[in-house]
């Protein structure tokens, strides 16, 4: 039986790849995902953010009171260096490439027009295999309008492919008014893959402290209807890979994933929750699953209902709306059932 | 490199142990020796020296007492007090003839007063030890000597102190030459070193060393070292001719420079001999007969080197000491070189035909100025007929008229050399800035450098003055700039505050960050300023850097900018040259921080140059703007003449005669110093408020007030004063206002931060809000000044409230005000609580370290009084000593108790009536309310004693007022309580005696600068821990409560203010020892100070700082007498850990250990809360009653 993939013209030896989380901070981390059989692994994201941030933080506190006080002219003994920014999160990678024979997926996070891209160049020399570029912007300006916003992705999304010969994804927000629009411009540009979706970091209310907090849950299996659809939609539609990401907990996510046409699956919270030994779990219930349904490769199972081979095309759009609808009953107390 | 560095880098190289503990100013040397053992650095053996923080000087020389005995090269580096520590062991590292050498930064030892400051008091101190002392007298000669008289003591045997002045050369920055490492190995000869080892103790060769001895021997054995002492001198010499082979450098005991002819001579050693030696030299080629030596070895003192160092013309010497040894014929050197010369002339072959003749002087005393005018002023004084003797030099004696007027306009300094003085901030980068530019110019040039800066004795809104020296020549000058070529002047503000320019010399370039271009700022200077630059032909530059910062997203930081056009306009490099190499620089400086800090200043440095424009300078001067300075004309005499004059700067003009005799100063003196430091300030809107007090309590600064009133008073109350209807059920109808010192905040906006009251409206909008200054500043003075004249609260007249809340203890004026902390500072709330509540009775033991500094500093104290001229009775005696220091005045008020007792039980019945004194013996004074009952009772007592004519009510009268209850408080910081002090800390506590001990825990020895100590965290970087501290805090409160019969309490303001409360007010009551342990979050800890109180909260809320009380009292009711007032821990300790850089950093410098003690320190702080929980429900069992 053949599980092996192709994303981004990289050879998998498995659709089940950890996203991007915290878990590939720690190397060890890394090679125990290889080993229980991980197909590839996106690295914990570098953050336009963190690119300055860390900088500005250690330096900022190793000047904050020094020079201005005989008896303490430095509060913070200094050190020859600081792993701090990027340098670090380079190093990293290449640490994690001299360690796995795995593709590794660097991962980078931001959006706005400054010098911060030039670290897709810097992951690419550090030996990563890919990068996936996670771009989200939150607009608050009234008059900056939809296609303003588009622009400003596709603008950085050009930045990065000019800067580097390895393939770059993006990993898409849902929040497209037209999604297959946007995905061919970007597929345009050079983006070899999509990655569905990002899940973003939320503020939350605090109604006791009155304060905005900001707020990650974990994803769910129910979250998977959505890049699911959408990778149903895609699906040869436009000359992309595709990678499931968000709501993958099981063998039957990864299954449906596959159907749908995503090149590979990922997933983070169940790796956060449950071990990173689920990959093993899950890929030995992926190949039960296919025996008994007789796939002998994950390419034939590849895209085999999408929207393009599906009996039913509608199912995916506005129709099915209908459908689901209908389906929703009330009872008594007034709680819906379906 | 700075003196310090110098003297440590051969020190690190050349001993194999090094025992540390941080003492100003010789610091660094430690935090250079703990840095390079961390980072792995070798010394000429090829190992990593085995570096030992100790608990105090006296460990430190303890320790390296033992590791010599065990036949390791070890060293130490020390000051003033710290030495004095090292005293007992330094006798027997002598007496047992062990090769060692202590590094000294010399500092003033405390007398009338503490001074961080250079003279040779505290190594006078040690001269009877028996130990050789080299001096020296410049950066380079720090790093020479360190390895000559390492040498020196392995071919003699006799330890060494290797002393040079501490800040004058400790931290001057100067170009030199860098021994190399084969030089060093050289000089070290591997057969001493091996002799020394075989001398260690060892269980294979076992000896005693070490006896008693008896009056048979002891004697005899003691003039058994002789033979080494005779020797020495002849080895230092030979050594020292060893190392000007090896290095060029020629060094001789006694140097001898001037006219081989000279009839006056100087002897003097330290910095100031290079200022004698240059005056020598100007003054010799204007044809003056006169000469210096320059003392380098000082012991053993080689009367034949003096003698013979002394040229045979001379007629008359005057030797200067940088000591004073009160009640003396003289001071040390003067003594030993009147006996050589008259041992000299006793000789069978005299040098001299007549014994010149001799005269002492004392010079700059605690690093006061020792400049050229004063050298001529001395040589003036021995060219007359009878010169004074015992004379000072640099002050005004007008009591005893010890001093020589001098010329202080007198200047040496060749035109060669380019001589620039920086005004700046401490928080604005100058300092580092200067210190980055010596370096480009002394690495990339063939010129020399030198750097000396002079910094405030204020933590916050702290003043620098830089003073740079370039040029061809050698720029060895240890005294100040008084004639710039350039003068940078960093902060507006400051030439309305300071005599900037003052120091700029005719046709000086004048650079000014001015908020102001240049078309505009001529009108906005002060009218001296103007009539300076036109008096003085001073070319004048500006730049807005404040803006150029920002737009380089450096914010205040205006050190880069500040440099680039100092570089541009000074042309002490080509311009192109000189911008290369101050980027090249940044790059080297900052690169490690990351390469974004470094763009940022390469961004300010291209962006300087486009914003600095020359002003033209109109003819003539016409602005109205006055100097400030003056203070208010209200201000008590005292301050008007003396405090006035040190706050403007002027302390070096006053004469003997201004100041107090034994250190005696007044209370209530930060009020008169308005320092006018904040950009924000809070501004209070009375509509949101719920009146809690947080912002009150949390002030570090004491500078917001609230006060209760009738709205009768406030009829007369500014346009601008705010108020709104109090909402205290006890104080129905009246006004409740809360008011802000503008001049005296320092904008930490800790008090935002606290602040609970937000708008419904808009959530973002709280009761304060941080606002620009500048529009209100002269609307809130006014309404200051109304706010301070309406009546206070007073704790013993309001018995209606009870003060155990927040919102109640607010309306108290506290007794410690406007201090000069940090802004933001942990500690000081603590202190205005304290004080608020105890403040009219207290009396004060401070431990030395921040406390004692921003409490006890000239000019001012924040330490202040009541309208009664009541308030906290202040004192600091040493770091090490402070529990014993307020022990011994809790029994000095329980002696002159009991006397007032014995007297009054005499009299009862008789002259005094019985009930009263009856009264007057037995009140409970254990409320506020006893306590005035009692003060109005001995009010009744003297009214009727001044009416008896006997002894005994004479004698009653002095001794009455101690029957009133005093608050004895014990005050310090970690560094105290934990390590250098906590021997005695232990001993008062464990004496059962009524003190109260208030530890301000910041978990670093904060005033030296970061260094660990036991109360240090696991984990967190520190100096003298960078690599992270290994072992878990101490816990004291544990230590405390093990006794059973000492209040303890651990607490923290962000926390629980009530708890706090609670515990003051219980640890007073307690008729016993008391200790509070309050967590004080500090600058020192890399967070942001605004949100202290959150950490505060945080370190609760993660189990590393539980907060209890454990009142021995309850056992009596039959109950555990540990209350836990935290719940179990909720967060996990790296949520609270990594917001603070002293966590966070060793991640980004040792991860892998980061991570490893991070789960150590989850591990105890869990362990540790489990404990207290269990002790907290342990039964109360007889034995436990017992006890």
């Amino acid at each position: 039986m053949d599980i092996s993939t192709s994303y981004l013209g990289l050879e998998l030896k498995s659709p089940l790849v950890p996203s991007a989380s915290p878990l590939s901070q720690n190397l060890d981390n890394i090679r125990l995902m290889e080993d229980v059989g991980a197909g590839a692994v996106v690295m914990h994201s570098l953050f336009e953010e963190q690119i300055n941030i860390a900088s500005i933080e250690v330096d900022h506190y190793l000047s904050h009171g020094a020079e201005s006080y005989g008896e303490a002219l430095s509060y913070f003994p200094e050190m020859d260096s600081y792993e701090v920014g990027p340098e670090t999160y380079l190093e990293h990678i290449a640490k994690a490439k001299s360690k796995v024979d795995m593709p590794v997926i660097a991962s980078l996070n931001g959006i706005s027009s400054g010098g911060w891209t030039k670290y897709a160049a810097l992951m690419q020399q550090a030996g990563a295999d890919a990068i996936e570029l996670n771009m989200y912007y939150i607009p608050t300006d009234p008059d900056l309008s939809s296609a303003e916003v588009e622009t400003m992705y596709l603008k950085t999304l050009r930045r990065v492919c000019e800067k580097v010969h390895i393939p770059v994804s993006v990993k898409l927000s849902p929040f497209f008014s037209s999604i297959p629009n946007i995905a061919k411009k970007m597929t345009g540009l050079g983006a070899k893959g999509l990655v569905m979706f990002n899940r973003f970091y939320q503020p939350d209310l605090d109604i006791e402290l009155f304060e905005v907090t900001p707020n990650l849950t974990l994803s769910t299996s129910d979250e998977l209807r959505l890049p699911l659809r959408w990778t149903a939609i895609l699906y040869k539609r436009i000359q992309a890979d595709i990678a499931i990401t968000g709501g993958v907990h099981s063998a039957t996510d990864v299954v449906k994933g596959l159907l749908a046409g995503a090149n590979i699956t990922m997933m983070a919270a169940e790796l956060l929750k449950n071990g990173i030994h689920r990959i093993a779990d899950i890929e030995s219930d992926l190949r039960d699953w296919m025996e008994q349904n007789e796939y002998s490769s994950v390419s034939q199972m590849r895209g085999s209902m999408s929207q393009i081979n599906t009996k039913e095309p509608a199912a995916f759009e506005r129709a099915n709306y209908m459908k689901v609808l209908r389906s929703i009953q009330q009872d008594p107390t007034g709680k819906l059932w379906w | 490199m700075d003196g310090n560095e110098a003297a440590a880098h051969v020190a690190f190289r050349t001993n194999e142990v090094i025992a540390i503990y941080p003492i100003t100013p010789a610091s660094p040397m430690g935090e250079w020796a703990d840095l390079w053992s961390v980072k792995s650095q070798k010394n000429i053996w090829g190992d990593i020296p085995k570096v030992v923080e100790m608990q105090s000087e006296g460990g430190a020389a303890g320790a390296v007492h033992g590791a010599l005995q065990g036949g390791s090269l070890t060293t130490t580096f020390t000051a003033s007090q710290g030495l004095l520590l090292m005293l007992p062991n330094m006798y027997k590292i002598a007496g047992e003839l062990t090769p060692t050498v202590f590094h000294i930064a010399a500092r003033s030892v405390a007398t009338q007063a503490l001074s961080i400051f250079g003279d040779h008091s505290d190594v006078m101190a040690a001269r009877s030890t028996g130990w050789g002392m080299l001096f020296a007298n410049s950066v380079q000669e720090a790093m020479d000597f360190a390895l000559i008289s390492q040498a020196a003591t392995l071919q003699s045997r006799i330890p060494f102190l290797h002393v040079f002045d501490g800040f004058r050369t400790s931290h001057e920055i100067a170009k030199i030459e860098v021994i190399p490492d084969k030089v060093i190995q050289k000089m070290i000869d591997p057969e001493l070193v091996k002799a020394h080892r075989n001398r260690g103790m060892n269980p294979n060769k076992p000896f005693i060393r070490g006896t008693a001895q008896n009056p048979d021997v002891f004697f005899q054995s003691r003039e058994t070292v002789n033979p080494y002492y005779l020797a020495t001198p002849e080895i230092v010499e030979s050594v020292m001719k060893d190392f000007k082979k090896k290095t060029g450098r020629s060094y001789k005991l006694f140097d001898y420079t001037g006219a081989n002819d000279a009839e006056r001579v100087i002897v003097i050693m330290g910095s100031g001999a290079d200022t004698v030696e240059e005056t020598v030299q100007y003054l010799s080629k204007k044809g003056e007969k006169i000469g210096v030596v320059k003392v380098r070895l000082f012991r053993p003192f080689s009367m034949e080197h003096l003698i013979k160092a002394l040229p045979k013309t001379v007629q008359t010497i005057a030797v200067l000491d940088r000591t004073k040894e009160p009640g003396g014929m003289g001071e040390p050197l003067y003594q030993d070189v009147v006996t050589a010369l008259i041992e000299d002339q006793s000789s069978e072959t005299p040098k001299f035909e007549r014994i010149p003749r001799i005269t002492g002087g004392r010079y700059g005393l605690s690093s006061k100025e020792f400049t050229p005018g004063m050298v001529k002023a001395i040589f003036d004084e021995t060219a007359k007929d009878y010169p004074k003797n015992h004379f000072t030099i640099g002050i005004n004696d007008d009591v005893t008229h010890t001093s020589l007027p001098f010329d202080p306009d007198f200047d040496i300094e060749t035109r060669k050399t380019t001589k620039a003085v920086f005004w700046g901030l401490g928080s604005d980068g100058t300092v580092g800035a200067n210190k980055n530019s010596i370096k480009i110019i002394g690495e990339e040039t063939e010129l020399n450098a030198q750097g000396y800066f002079v910094y405030d004795s204020k933590k916050s809104g702290a003043k620098t003055i830089s003073h740079l020296r370039f040029g061809p020549d050698p720029v060895n000058r240890p005294y100040l700039i008084r004639n710039a070529d350039f003068v940078g002047v960093h902060q507006f503000g400051f030439l309305q505050r300071y005599d900037t320019l003052a120091l700029a010399s005719k046709g000086a370039t004048v650079l000014l960050n001015s908020p102001f271009d240049d078309k505009t700022v001529w009108k906005n200077l002060p009218n001296k300023v103007q009539k300076q630059i036109l008096d003085k032909e001073l070319k004048l530059y500006v730049i807005d850097a404040y803006k150029v910062a920002r737009e380089a997203n450096l914010g205040i930081r205006i050190n880069t900018v500040m440099q680039t056009c100092f570089f541009a306009i000074s042309n002490v490099l080509p311009k192109k040259q000189a911008i290369e190499k101050i980027k090249e620089y940044i790059e080297k400086t900052y690169s490690k921080r990351g390469k974004t800090i470094v763009e940022m200043n390469f961004r300010a440095v291209d962006m300087s140059l486009e914003h600095l424009h020359e002003v033209t300078i109109p003819k003539r001067a016409t602005s109205n703007i006055k100097m400030s300075g003056a203070l208010p004309a209200e201000s008590p005499e005292f301050v008007q003449n003396v405090i006035a004059e040190i706050i403007n700067g002027n302390g070096d003009n006053l004469p003997v005669s201004a100041l107090p005799c034994d250190g005696t100063y007044p209370s209530n003196t930060t009020k008169w110093e308005k320092r006018d430091i904040a950009m924000e300030i809070p501004v209070w809107d009375p509509d949101i408020c719920i009146q809690c007090g947080k912002c009150v309590m949390a002030c570090p600064h004491a500078v917001i007030r609230s006060k209760v009133v009738p709205v009768e008073l406030l009829a007369e109350a500014p346009d601008a004063f705010k108020f709104s209807k109090a909402r205290f059920k006890e104080l129905p109808d009246q006004q409740y206002t809360l008011q802000v010192s503008v001049d005296d905040c320092t904008g930490c906006s800790l008090c935002v931060e606290v602040c609970p009251a937000k708008d419904k409206t808009n959530l973002s909008r709280k009761a304060l809000n941080m606002e620009s200054k500048l529009p209100i500043q002269e609307q809130e003075e006014a309404n200051w000044n109304f706010f301070v004249d309406l009546p206070s609260m007073k704790i013993k007249e309001h018995t209606e409230m009870e003060f155990n809340k927040t919102k109640e203890t607010q309306l108290l004026d506290p007794y410690f005000e406007f201090s000069g902390a940090c802004a933001g500072c942990g500690e000081t709330p603590y202190l205005s609580l304290l004080t608020r509540l105890f403040g009219d009775r207290m009396v004060v033991a401070n431990a030395t370290g921040c406390s004692s500094i921003y409490g006890g500093n000239l000019p001012t104290t924040p330490w202040s009084t009541d309208s009664n001229g009541c308030g906290p009775a202040w004192n600091n005696s040493l770091f090490e000593d402070n529990a014993e220091f307020g022990l011994g005045m809790r029994l000095s008020i329980d002696k002159q108790t009991e006397t007032a007792v014995n007297l009054l039980k005499q009299m009862r019945g008789k002259e005094i009536p019985e009930s009263l004194a009856e009264h007057l013996i037995s009140s409970d004074q254990s409320t506020e309310e006893e306590i005035k009952n009692q003060q109005h009772r001995v009010d009744e007592l003297l009214k009727r004693l001044s009416h008896k004519p006997n002894s005994t009510a004479r004698r009653l009268e002095e001794f009455a007022d101690s029957l009133i209850k005093k608050s004895v408080w014990i005050i310090g910081g970690d560094g105290w309580a934990y390590d250098i002090g906590f021997g005695g800390l232990d001993h008062v506590l464990a004496s059962g005696k009524n003190v109260n001990v208030l530890v301000m825990d910041t978990e670093v020895y904060s005033n030296t600068g970061g260094q660990a100590s036991k109360a240090t965290g696991l984990g967190a970087i520190a100096k003298f821990a960078a690599g992270g501290k290994p072992t878990p805090k101490k816990d004291l409160g544990r230590i405390a409560m093990n006794y059973g019969y000492v209040y303890v309490a651990q607490v923290a303001m962000g926390a629980n203010e009530n708890q706090l409360i609670k515990a003051f007010k219980e640890a007073e009551s307690y008729e016993g020892p008391s200790l509070i342990i309050a967590y004080s979050h500090c600058i020192a800890h890399g967070i942001d100070m605004s949100k202290g109180l959150d950490q505060q909260k945080l370190a609760n809320q993660s189990g590393h700082w539980p907060i209890y009380r454990y009142d021995p009292r309850l056992r009596l009711e039959g109950k555990n007498p540990l209350q836990l007032d935290s719940r179990a821990p909720k967060i996990p300790l790296k949520d609270y850990i990594y917001n603070e850089q002293r966590y966070k950093l060793l991640t980004q410098t040792h991860p892998r250990k980061a991570r490893e003690l991070l789960k150590e320190a989850q591990d105890w702080v869990d362990g540790h809360w489990k404990s207290l929980e269990e002790m907290a429900k342990e039964p109360v069992t007889e034995t436990n009653e017992q006890e």
